[in-house]
C-alpha cells in the first residue's frame, strides 16, 4: 500500500507541475511564428473601430506597429504605403497601429496621427493602441515592427515577424525584401524562407 | 621588451598606413576598434563612424576592464533622458576599470546637424562613437542574441560575463547592474 501511495503522490505532483507549466514560452514575450494571433478592436483615425474580422475577404494581414515620430518609422513610411498598394488588392491589406502613449510622445497623439495620415494619404487604417494592450500581446518592441498574419479557418496565424527589408537608409540599396518575400511565399502556399528578422527601431513609449 | 616596442611600432605604422590610405583620421585609439569609415568633427570633438566590423572589437574586449556600452540616438527621447546616468556612472567608476562608451545610431546624414551639436551642448565626457551599418539583421544578434533592435539598449561586459538590457534604466538600476556583473563573490 505504501509504495502505491508514494507512486500516486509522485504522479499527482508530476501531473500538477505539467498543468502549471502552461504554454512553452511566457505570454509576455509575445507571439512566435505559428501562433494564432488574437483579434482586436482599435480606433481608427476616422473614429471607427477596426478589427481583423472586418476584412471578410482577406487572405492575411500586414500588421505594422509604427508611429509619427520615430525616424525609422518615417524612413519606412513610403515603403509601407507601397506595401499596402501592392498587397491590399491581393487580399493582404496593411493595418498600421500606433502603439505609443501620446502622454509620453505628444506628437503621436490621435490628432497628430490624423494629420500625418492625411499628409501622406494613407489608404489603410492607422489605429491607436489606446490602452497599450495589443502591442505587448503581439510582442512588438519597436516601431516599425511587422507581423504578417495568414487568415485560416482556425484563426490568424503568425507567419513573419520583423523588419520590412534590410536597408532603412536607402530603399534603392535593399537586397532582401523580407516582408514582401514572406507575403509572396504565403500567397503561393510556399514555405517562408526567413520568418523573423531584427532591425533597429524606436522602443515603444 | 625590445621586441614588444618593435611590435608596437609596426602595429602603429601599419594602422597609420591603413588610415592614411583611406584618408581617415585616427580616433578612438584606446578602444582598439577597426578603422572608422568616416570621422565627423567640431572643434576638439572627433567622432568616429564605424560599420559593425569596425565596432565589433569594442564589444568583445578581454582585458581587465568592464565596458558599459549604451546604444542610443539623439532622436530617441528615453535614450537622451538616461544619458546623464551613463555620464555619472562613467565618472564615478573611471578609476575602477569601468569604461562607458555611447554608441550613437543617429542617421549618417544628420551627424553634423544633430549629433555633434548635441555632444557639444551636453558636454558629454564619455566616448561617443557612431555605428552606421544598415545590415541590422546581421549585426543585432552579434551584440546580443536576445536584442530585438529597440533602443535604448545597454551591454555591460567584461572578460568573464555579459549582461544585456533592452530597456530604459534608472541610475540605480544601471549601477546595480554594473555591480552585479563585477561582483565576483
Amino acid at each position: 500500500m505504501k509504495p502505491l501511495l508514494r507512486i500516486s503522490l509522485l504522479l499527482t505532483v508530476v501531473l500538477t507541475m505539467g498543468s502549471f507549466s502552461g504554454p512553452s514560452h511566457p505570454v509576455d514575450e509575445g507571439y512566435r511564428i505559428g501562433d494564432i494571433a488574437e483579434d482586436f478592436s482599435l480606433i481608427n483615425i476616422d473614429g471607427k473601430m477596426v478589427s481583423l474580422s472586418d476584412y471578410e475577404n482577406a487572405k492575411g494581414y500586414l500588421l505594422i506597429f509604427t508611429c509619427n515620430t520615430c525616424p525609422y518609422a518615417q524612413a519606412y513610411e513610403d515603403r509601407i504605403i507601397a506595401l499596402d498598394r501592392k498587397y491590399s488588392k491581393m487580399g493582404v491589406p496593411v493595418i498600421a497601429i500606433n502603439p505609443n502613449n501620446p502622454e509620453k510622445s505628444p506628437r503621436d497623439s490621435f490628432e497628430e496621427m490624423k494629420v500625418r495620415a492625411h499628409q501622406k494619404k494613407f489608404a489603410f487604417p492607422y489605429l491607436l493602441d489606446k490602452e497599450q494592450k495589443i502591442y505587448p500581446l503581439y510582442g512588438a518592441t519597436r516601431t516599425p515592427h511587422v507581423f504578417l498574419l495568414e487568415r485560416k479557418t482556425h484563426g490568424n496565424e503568425v507567419k513573419y515577424i520583423g523588419a520590412i527589408d534590410d536597408n532603412y537608409q536607402d530603399a534603392a540599396s535593399v537586397e532582401n525584401r523580407y516582408a514582401e518575400d514572406a507575403v509572396n511565399a504565403m500567397l503561393e502556399g510556399k514555405e517562408i524562407r526567413i520568418t523573423t528578422t531584427k532591425a533597429i527601431g524606436c522602443g515603444i513609449k | 621588451m625590445k621586441l614588444c616596442v618593435t611590435c608596437l611600432f609596426f602595429v602603429i605604422l601599419i594602422s597609420c598606413n591603413r588610415a592614411g590610405k583611406k584618408g581617415v583620421r585616427k580616433v578612438d585609439e584606446g578602444l582598439k576598434m577597426g578603422l572608422p569609415k568616416n570621422v565627423v568633427t567640431d572643434g576638439a570633438i572627433q567622432i568616429g563612424v564605424y560599420d559593425f566590423e569596425g565596432l565589433e572589437p569594442l564589444l568583445n574586449r578581454k582585458n581587465g576592464k568592464t565596458y558599459v556600452v549604451n546604444f542610443w540616438a539623439t532622436w530617441c527621447k528615453p535614450c537622451v533622458t538616461e544619458l546623464p546616468y551613463f555620464e555619472r556612472l562613467g565618472e564615478k567608476y573611471k578609476d575602477s576599470g569601468v569604461e562607458v562608451v555611447l554608441v550613437s545610431l543617429d542617421m549618417p546624414g544628420t551627424l553634423d546637424k544633430k549629433l555633434l551639436p548635441f555632444v557639444k551642448r551636453e558636454a558629454l565626457t564619455s566616448r561617443v562613437v557612431v555605428l552606421d551599418d544598415p545590415r541590422q539583421n546581421d549585426w543585432i544578434p552579434k551584440v546580443a542574441e536576445e536584442w530585438s533592435g529597440a533602443i535604448p539598449a545597454t551591454l555591460i561586459y567584461n572578460k568573464d560575463r555579459r549582461a544585456f538590457y533592452e530597456s530604459s534604466l534608472t541610475y540605480t538600476e544601471l549601477e546595480e547592474n554594473l555591480n552585479a556583473l563585477t561582483d565576483t563573490k
